[in-house]
Parts: C-alpha cells; structure tokens; sequence
C-alpha cells in the first residue's frame, strides 16, 4: 500500500470500520465465552448462596424504586394519551385490557430491563472493571481461586432470580398506575377499567414473560460482568467498560425482545 | 526453587521479554531491576500463571505461588480477615478444611507477623498504603507458599514504611524459606533484601550477579542504573 494511500481520509474510514468490526467480534466471542463458562460453574455447583442474596438485593431491592417508577410513568403517559381517545369511540371497555396486555407483555419488562441496565448494569460492570484494573482478579487468579465461580456466578444467579420478580411488581403498578390516569384523562371509572383488565391477562403470556426475564436478568448481569471482567488501562479502561456494557446491554435486550416476540407472539 | 529458561513474551508484535534465563534457588531472593516497561512486572505475571509465555519455561517447586501486588490489590468489599482467609474460604480444595476458629487463629497469627494485630474488621479504604501493604503480605503467605513474588512492595510509601516492607520481605524469606523474586527500582529494596540481582533493559538480561557486584562496578548498565545517571548505555527518552 503506497505511504500516500495512507495518510488519506479513505484509508483512516477504512481503519476505523475494521476496527469497530474486529471489536464487535471480540466482544461477540468474549460473552460467548463467559455464557458457557457461567452456565458451567452454575450447574457444577458450589454456588455461595450468601453471595447470591447480597447481590439479589442489590438487583431487586436497590432498584426497586426506579423500575417501578419508570414502569409506573410509562403506563401513565399511554393510558393519559389513548384512554380518553378510547372513550370517545366508545372503546371505554377495553382501556384496562389494552393498557394491561401493554404492561404485561412488553412495556413492563422492557422498560424495566432498560432501567435494570442504567442502574445495575452499569454499576455491575464498573465494579468488576475496578477490580481488573486494580489487580483484585488477578489476586483472585494468583489465589487460586476461580473469578467466573466467584465474580460471575451469583451475580448472573441474582440477575436471574430477581428480574421475573422486578416484572411482577412492575407490571402490578403499571397496571394500576394506568388505571389513575385514564380515570383521571377520561373519567373512565375504576370498575370500568378493572372489569376489562382480566381480559388481557393471559397465562401464556405471563409463563413467557417469566422465562423472558430469568433471559433479560441473565443477559444484563453476563455482559455487564464480561465487559467489565475484560477492562484495560485505568480510570479510563473503566469508563470505556462501562459503556461497552450499557450499549451491547441495551441492544442486546432489543433482540432477544424481537426473537421472543416472533417466537412466541407470530 | 524457580526455573525460568529463554522465556520470550511479545506484546503485539513488541518484544517485551528477548531470551531471559534465570534461577532463584530455595530460600534466596531475587532482585529485579530495570526501567519501567522493561519487562520486570511480566516476567512475575508468566512464572504465577496470569500470562501466557509465547516460549520458553518456567519451573517453580511443587506447592503455592504467591504475590504481593504493586498496590496490594485487597479486595475493596472484603475486610481485613476475609481478605486475608480469601484463599481458605474460596479455594475449591481449602474450603471447608478449617473450622471458623482455626480461620480466627491463622488470620491473628498472620497479621501478628506483619504487626497488625487487632484490624481483622476494618476494611483496606480505611487502612494506609504501608499497612494495605503489610495485609497483602499476611494474605500472600496464608497458604504458606513456596514462591514469593513481590512487585515493587515499596512503591508509594515513604522511608520508613519502606524499611520496614523490606525488613518484612526478609523475615518472610527465614521464616518461609521460600524462593523470592522482588521487582523494585530502589536500591535500598536490593541493598536489604536481595541475595542476587539480575538487571533488565529493552528485554534483555543485561546483568546478574550479587548486590555488592553491582554496587561496585558491574557494567555499564549497573553503573548508570545506580549512580542515577542519564549518560550511558540506556536511553529512557528516545523510548
């Protein structure tokens, strides 16, 4: 390649998108790898159970407040916007059941998972990146001890035990906080709504959103500790773990939203 | 005993370690010294396992490898006991094997010997950087171990607390017996701990003999290393 190729704009795109595309393989290769390696320990055993229930704490009970708030705000702006537009077409018997399948098999669940990313995620991921940049997991390796057994496993447990009961609550006050506002939008009475809501419960749905959150609660914590396991450099390393573990976190709950919805709704 | 013959490591493409050989016999204590980069830290990193030579071997006597890191790396969530029992809680084949009063009795005889009796409850934020130093050093010998690597046990502290590091280092080593390896850039580290040195530059051993060898005289690597010069066969800023 001649040295004048080089200095050009073309030549510095074409560096930088092989550069992103060989990143997104590692990191594509790295969560393959910590998947198997994490699903291996948990069924060989030897679980720290009390390592579990601080952590199921930290997932459920600390973020307990937002996701319920975001979940709760959620179903009010969509019960603000179509409960009154309902009435008007004489609808009034659907707006619970409507607002009610909502929150039960999407809103609840994702909204919750994008909350449990902001807050737990990343806080996951800048905790372990700490520890690598630090040398704890290199103390832990020095040791002898095992940083998937230790670092990965209750935490990848917690997200799992806590996500299908961050939806249940979240989904109960969605379902409720859109019956406030579309009484408050529309007039709609309470029994009204509540008599509709039982129709757009559905077990099936409600046996697929469990196996989709213990999936979601899996995903976040896996990648939020990969990223972080996989750190570089300093405060700066990081940082960049940090955001590597949010965004492929986000995106990745986007697509398995999409395979589970064309999987079990199509 | 450690063992290491034509160890070469490449960090992408850049040769980090070029053909290094060295011994530590049972009981002695080896002193690393060179520039910062010069390889000194990834020569301990291959021989404990937490990187991959790309040839060369390492052989270190059957039994435990322990590290005392640069800025101790306790683990931040733990206290002072679990840090130090970490090994004999977490270990697959430790756990299970001591009862909570013979955890209780280990983790005091410890902290005893590097003078921290009565800290097992406060945690490394609440600690200085001589004393994380010494609680690392109570959790590296834990598992009474054959091999004792130290990198730059006296970074970041003052005079004193660096007297007293070393004096440790020398302790551990008549009490243990087990092989030393110190990475350091100070001369009082080599001075009160080393029994031999062996001197890095660019990847290369450059020198290897004992502390008063390269106290007076060596090379004219040693010679530049100790009198502190920036004339001389090393040249850090065209690094």
């Amino acid at each position: 390649m001649s040295n004048t190729f080089k200095t050009t704009a073309t030549y510095h795109l074409i560096k930088l998108f092989r550069f992103q595309v060989e990143d997104f393989f590692t990191n594509l290769g790295e969560i393959t790898k910590m998947t198997l390696l994490t699903i291996f320990y948990m069924l060989k055993g030897r679980i720290k159970w009390k390592e579990v229930i601080y952590q199921c704490y930290r997932f459920g009970v600390t973020s307990l407040p937002i996701t319920l708030s975001i979940v709760g705000m959620t179903s009010i702006i969509v019960a603000t916007q179509v409960a009154s537009e309902m009435v008007k077409q004489g609808g009034e018997n659907f707006v619970g059941m409507m607002i009610t399948m909502l929150i039960i098999r999407e809103a609840g669940i994702i909204m919750s998972g994008f909350a449990i990313i902001s807050m737990i995620g990343s806080s996951l991921a800048s905790e372990v990146a700490t520890m690598r940049v630090t040398e704890q997991i290199d103390a832990i390796r020095v040791l002898k001890v095992n940083p998937i057994r230790y670092l990965f496993v209750p935490r990848v447990l917690s997200g799992m035990l806590m996500m299908p009961v961050i939806w249940v609550l979240s989904s109960l006050i969605g379902v409720l906080a859109g019956s406030f506002a579309s009484n408050l939008a529309s007039g709609l009475s309470y029994r009204a709504y509540f008599d509709s809501v039982w129709y757009g419960i559905y077990i099936y749905d409600i046996k697929v959103n469990l196996f989709k959150a213990v999936v979601y609660g899996f995903s976040i914590s896996l990648i939020s500790c990969t990223f972080g396991y996989n750190a570089k450099g300093g405060a700066k390393g990081v940082g960049i773990a940090t955001t590597g573990a949010v965004v492929w976190s986000f995106v990745s709950l986007v697509i398995l939203d999409m395979i589970f919805a064309v999987s079990f709704f199509f | 005993m450690i063992k290491v013959e034509n160890l070469i490591k490449k960090f992408d493409n850049k040769l980090i370690l070029d053909n290094i050989s060295f011994n530590v016999d049972d009981g002695e204590t080896l002193a690393i010294v060179g520039f910062s980069g010069s390889g000194k830290s990834t020569i301990l990193k291959i021989i404990c396992n937490l990187l991959q030579q790309d040839s060369g071997t390492v052989l270190t006597s059957e039994g435990d490898i322990a590290m005392v890191f640069q800025y101790s790396a306790l683990f931040d969530s733990l206290n002072v006991f679990d840090n130090i029992a970490f090994a004999l809680t977490e270990r697959a084949d430790l756990k299970n094997k001591f009862t909570k009063d013979e955890l209780n009795q280990i983790v005091k005889q410890k902290l005893k010997l590097v003078g921290l009796s009565g800290i097992e409850s406060k945690f490394p934020s609440e600690l200085s950087g001589g004393m994380q130093k010494r609680v690392s050093f109570a959790r590296a010998i834990v598992t009474e171990p054959n091999t004792i690597l130290y990198d730059e046990p006296t970074a970041g502290l003052d005079p004193i607390s660096s007297t007293l590091i070393e004096d440790y280092i020398v302790r551990l080593k008549d009490e243990t017996h087990a092989s030393s390896i110190v990475v350091t850039h100070q001369m009082s580290t080599i001075k009160r701990t080393a029994d031999r040195v062996l001197m890095i530059y660019k990847g290369k051993k450059v020198f290897e003999g004992t502390p008063e060898e390269m106290l007076n005289g060596g090379n004219n690597y040693t010679k530049q290393f100790v009198t502190a010069s920036l004339q001389g066969p090393m040249q850090m800023l065209a690094e």
